[in-house]
């Protein structure tokens, strides 16, 4: 069966000029899905400049918010505020503290871990326990890979080796993202995944990580968001009188 | 003696102004021995069959073993002489003739 891949990060604001050539160079490139953060009270000219740009290229829009709370509970009560309004909700883990209640979280798709600061990085075996447990994903942006240089991306490359290992023996899901915000950091998909092979991810769980595994959160949360949605496997199929 | 598998692989290259081949290779060999390391380059045997400047196109052979180190180098590269630079792989094949047949298409 072929293959939808999916860029579930492009860094740029969907009423940024260059968000529409960013989408077609992706649609180009040959990805079927993409995502672009919108704030939490996100304008209506900022979805529909998503869907425009989407729509132009073919390409099927997915509506992505990426948090930063500061304390476990600023989490928790941000999730409840946006959880029914998107389709993919990241948390960007800034403490250990909130990466573990991210972690826990049914709610949450993704984590995310700053690149720079290696000692952000805090999925480690605990983490991937509790995400193990839980319905999160690993996401990992390709454009500090590609911008990066000597020491920095050593270091960058050693991080995502050690966490890759401990999401494969987790059994943790793994998304891989472009994370671009120029048109130069666009890599096509099995780019991105010959990519992941510096960190030792092989080429079938990379291609996974582009195309199924994003795909796979995007249609369950849909199903979720779906009005006729009650648990998961129950459906309303007709309600009225005559039921 | 046991045979040496290759593959060969069409590379689209976008940039701006102009770029020789030689000026093509050295920053892919820049890229892999950066990368890899001389060893890891030399596992690559890498060699230019066909170079289109006008197309945007080049064709090289590599050893089957190494394809994975140069698809992740030709990812890499970013710039050349501060000039931006991006290289895709869009097709590979095991033999020149199933290459050709593969371009046009993409091309369209």
């Amino acid at each position: 069966m072929k293959r939808t891949f999916c860029d579930l990060h492009l860094r740029a604001k969907t009423t940024d000029p260059t968000f529409k050539q960013l989408v077609c160079k992706n649609a180009a490139l040959g990805f079927g899905m993409i995502a672009a953060p919108l704030p939490p009270d996100f304008l209506r000219e900022e979805h529909d400049a998503l869907k425009m740009a989407c729509q132009e290229a073919e390409l099927d829009p997915v509506l992505r918010i990426d948090l930063r709370p500061r304390t476990p509970d600023e989490l928790i009560q941000q999730i409840r505020r946006v959880r029914r309004k998107f389709e993919v909700v990241s948390i960007i883990c800034d403490t250990k503290e909130v990466a573990r209640q991210a972690a826990k979280d049914r709610r949450v798709d993704l984590l995310s871990f700053p690149a720079l600061d290696y000692r952000k990085r805090f999925f480690d075996r605990a983490e991937a326990e509790l995400s193990c447990n839980g319905l999160a994903a690993l996401e990992i942006d390709m454009k500090p890979l590609i911008v990066l240089d000597g020491p920095s991306k050593i270091r960058f490359l050693s991080s995502l080796r050690r966490e890759t290992a401990i999401a494969k023996e987790f059994k943790v899901p793994i998304v891989i993202s472009s994370g671009a915000s120029e048109l130069m950091l666009l890599r096509n998909p099995r780019g991105l995944a010959a990519m992941a092979f510096l960190f030792g991810l092989e080429e079938r769980y990379a291609l996974d990580a582009i195309s199924n595994v994003p795909a796979e959160i995007v249609k369950r949360n849909r199903l979720k968001l779906d009005p006729k949605f009650v648990a998961p496997g129950i459906r309303l199929i007709r309600e009225g009188k005559d039921c | 003696m046991k045979r040496v598998k290759r593959r060969y692989l069409a590379l689209q290259l976008e940039f701006d102004g102009s770029l020789n081949e030689s000026e093509f290779m050295s920053t892919l060999w820049t890229s892999i021995v950066k990368l890899f390391g001389e060893y890891g380059a030399s596992l690559t045997n890498l060699s230019l069959i066909d170079y289109r400047e006008d197309l945007r196109i080049a064709i090289i052979r590599v050893n089957l073993v190494a394809l994975d180190i140069i698809r992740a180098s030709v990812a890499s590269v970013t710039s050349l002489a501060n000039k931006p630079i991006v290289l895709n792989v869009v097709v590979a094949s095991g033999t020149l003739k199933g290459l050709s047949g593969r371009i046009p298409k993409i091309k369209k």
